[in-house]
């Protein structure tokens, strides 16, 4: 079975997943750490779907679920943020560290 | 009476121990109830004693065991509860009753007004019945028990106003003392079962000659052992130091537990185990030795004495050396002849010492004056107001000092007859017979010194309390007036040949002692030489008794608040030659401050609380903490270390 455009598809996706990651590591604002994690969600999707070219339909059912539940994070994600800013006036990770040992 | 009812005589006064311990527990005002059964239980274990002589006797005096139950019975140990009746016994079965039933009697009175009454009683039981497992054991083991019973009675009496500390202290001195002998009576019974392979008395006499080396290392290290174990509970030297102390309890326990039994036991197991003795010359010297040694300093610290029962105490322990040199000098009989006529004679004396220190009590209570009514120097002329306890305290005096033809003439005299004989074998035995007839007239000396400054010359008694001066009432004076007969005429129970009589102690033990006076015979001074050993004696009783009255006479007694200091020798004597406070320099201190210091301060507290305890909590405090640090709270910082574990298991997954 012919495979066009895998190997650009993946090196997108690694790039897509790295940038998330470094953002994760790198940003202190809870929005942007938010969005870095959509990112690495999307990475692995497009990853997904250019392997299901390869091993047939398995790969866009786990893009749809992974969609599915990537709403449902973002609901309940930005609902957190929202409850973290009201408390403390201040999205910064940095000064969020109530759970220090 | 056959000798299968010798269990009864100890379940009586063991019975008598339980009712009245319920009683004290519940009803400790029930004194009716408890003179009942205290004094009851002892004067019936005394009837049923007499039955059982009796049958003894026409039995001919022939040893029975009477084996109770299984004690011990595992691979080749065979241990039996089982009692003897032998001639032995016997002659302590009738001591140990008979001045038990008139020492019960007389603390009837001496006690009638203490609250603790009823637990007096039920503890005085207790020791009747533990000095009778004692001398009736068939085996060392069931003796043992006995041995430490009579221990544990000691203590409990010792302390028995236990709300003053000093007494207290006083029982505990008591039991420590006793523990370092009952560890060498311990050792010996291990030795004596792996050498011989049996405790049974009768078959330890059967089988050591041939299991055992006569003179050899192991029998000589045994009954060293042993005699350790004697020394303590017979309070000689070098483990004395209790007995003193032990006169902080009741007076007549005094009498009946410190002077007439308890303390004897020691000879008792030296008779008992006279084959072993026999075997080992060594430590028959040793023993003489110690034995007389002890006499002499005794008698010596006894002479500058103000404490009426200290006097007597040291005048125990002294005897009681007496009766160790017989022992060791091979004079079995005449050891226990003494061990019987001490009892009546020193029984009398406590006791007439316990009436003194009642009147005097009553005395000092009615003039408000709390001066010690036991020092000697408060006390005089008491003759008048005490007539009877005066005649028989006198009669008492009469008999240790070893006036003829009292009991205590005799005994001791066959003791330094003895020590005489065998000196012609052991030559350092002339030595130790000088040194008794010494103490003979030492003796003699303080005791005419007590009886001097108690009973004649004027009163010091305050004038207000010289009314309440008078004899105890009936239940004291009438044992007093036994005793008195007894320690009187005691002789005859082994009057010897000069005197008419035909050795009666020594035709009854016999059968006991006659294999050990067959290795290890003894030759008796006959003739003149015997008469002279008599005429010294005597001349040095009745010398004895004379210097005391009249030094004692002529000195002036001052209150015991302006004694001046004592000076010199009797310095050393006053202070019983320093010996507590070299034990206390010596042993008490440095175990105390080791224990202070390496065991409690280093091992208790250092490393066991320090190291085991806090240390191991500690090092889980610390690790805790350590992963603790990891909780940051930080975000970034578990997204950095999320990503490293993801990387670090992708790398080890792909590899």
């Amino acid at each position: 079975m012919p495979a066009p455009l895998l190997g650009p598809a993946l090196a997108l996706s690694g790039v897509l997943f790295s940038l998330g990651v470094a953002g994760v590591l790198l940003r202190r604002n809870a929005i942007i750490l938010f969005m870095c994690v959509e990112l690495m969600l999307n990475a692995v999707n497009l990853a997904l779907v250019a392997f299901a070219q390869l091993h047939g339909t398995a790969g866009h059912v786990m893009v749809l679920l992974v969609m599915t539940v990537a709403a449902a994070e973002a609901a309940v994600g930005l609902a957190i943020i929202l409850a973290i800013f009201r408390h403390t006036q201040s999205v910064d990770l940095d000064n969020i560290n109530l759970l220090h040992g | 009476m056959p000798a299968s009812l010798l269990w009864l005589v100890i379940a009586l006064p063991l019975a008598g121990f339980v009712a009245n311990g319920l009683l004290a527990l519940r009803r400790p005002g029930a004194t009716g109830a408890v003179t009942a059964i205290g004094t009851g239980a002892v004067a019936a274990a005394f009837a049923v004693a007499l039955g059982l002589v009796a049958g003894l006797r026409a039995a001919g005096g022939e040893a029975t065991v009477v084996p109770l139950w299984a004690w011990m019975h595992t691979g080749a140990l065979r241990l039996d509860i089982a009692l003897q009746l032998d001639p032995l016994t016997a002659v302590m079965l009738l001591v140990v009753t008979g001045v038990g039933t008139l020492i019960h009697v007389f603390s009837v009175g001496y006690m009638h007004d203490d609250p603790g009454y009823a637990r007096y009683f039920a503890y005085l039981n207790l020791f009747v019945a533990s000095m009778l497992v004692l001398v009736l054991g068939a085996s060392l083991p069931v003796s043992f028990i006995g041995w430490e019973g009579v221990g544990l009675c000691s203590y409990l009496l010792i302390g028995f106003w236990h709300a003053d500390e000093a007494n207290a202290d006083a029982g505990k001195k008591a039991f420590l003392a006793n523990r370092v002998g009952d560890f060498g009576v311990l050792v010996a019974m291990f030795l004596l079962w792996w050498h011989v392979g049996t405790l049974d008395y009768a078959a330890l006499a059967e089988r050591a000659p041939t299991a055992l080396v006569a003179g050899g290392g192991t029998v000589t290290a045994i009954t060293l052992l042993l005699l350790l174990g004697c020394t303590g509970k017979s309070a000689q030297i070098p483990l004395h130091v209790w007995l003193p102390d032990a006169m902080a309890g009741p007076t007549p326990v005094s009498a009946l537990i410190h002077a007439a039994t308890m303390v004897t036991a020691g000879v008792f197991l030296v008779v008992r185990l006279a084959a072993l003795f026999a075997m080992a010359p060594l430590t028959a010297s040793v023993m003489a030795g110690i034995g007389v040694t002890t006499a002499l300093l005794a008698a010596l610290v006894a002479l500058r004495q103000h404490d009426i029962k200290k006097v007597l105490a040291y005048s125990t322990i002294s005897q009681l050396g007496f009766m160790f040199l017989a022992v060791g000098a091979g004079a079995y009989v005449a050891g226990l002849f003494h061990v019987v006529t001490h009892a009546f004679f020193k029984a009398l004396l406590f006791l007439g010492a316990g009436g003194v220190i009642h009147a005097m009590h009553a005395a000092g209570h009615a003039a408000h004056d709390h001066a010690d009514p036991q020092d000697m120097r408060h006390m005089g002329g008491l003759r008048t107001a005490m007539p009877w306890t005066a005649a028989l305290m006198g009669l008492g005096t009469l008999a240790i000092a070893g006036v003829p033809p009292l009991s205590g003439f005799f005994s001791k005299d066959e003791i330094l007859a003895a020590a005489f004989g065998r000196g012609s074998d052991v030559p350092v035995f002339r030595l130790y017979w000088a040194m008794g007839l010494l103490t003979a007239f030492l003796t003699a000396v303080y005791m005419a010194r007590l009886f001097t400054m108690t009973f004649l010359g004027t009163s010091r008694v305050p004038e207000a309390g010289r009314v309440h001066l008078h004899d105890g009432p009936p239940s004291m004076t009438l044992p007093l007036v036994v005793l008195g007969v007894l320690a009187a005429a005691g002789g005859v129970l082994n009057l010897p040949a000069w005197a008419g009589g035909h050795h009666a102690l020594d035709t009854w033990l016999a059968p006991v002692v006659e294999r050990a006076m067959a290795m290890r015979p003894l030759d008796l001074p006959h003739g003149r030489t015997e008469w002279a050993l008599v005429g010294g004696a005597v001349a040095a009783g009745v010398a004895g008794l004379l210097l005391g009255w009249r030094a004692t006479r002529a000195a002036p007694i001052v209150p015991a608040a302006q004694a001046a200091p004592e000076t010199g020798l009797w310095r050393l004597l006053h202070r019983r030659f320093y010996v507590d406070e070299l034990y206390a320099a010596v042993v008490v201190r440095p175990i105390v401050a080791f224990s202070r210091t390496v065991l409690w301060q280093g091992l208790d507290r250092g490393a066991i609380d320090g190291g085991a305890v806090r240390g191991l909590a500690r090092s889980f405090q610390s690790l805790g903490w350590a992963g603790s640090r990891l909780q940051t709270g930080q975000l970034g910082f578990y997204v950095v270390v999320f990503v490293a574990g993801a990387v670090w298991v992708l790398r080890t997954v792909l590899d």
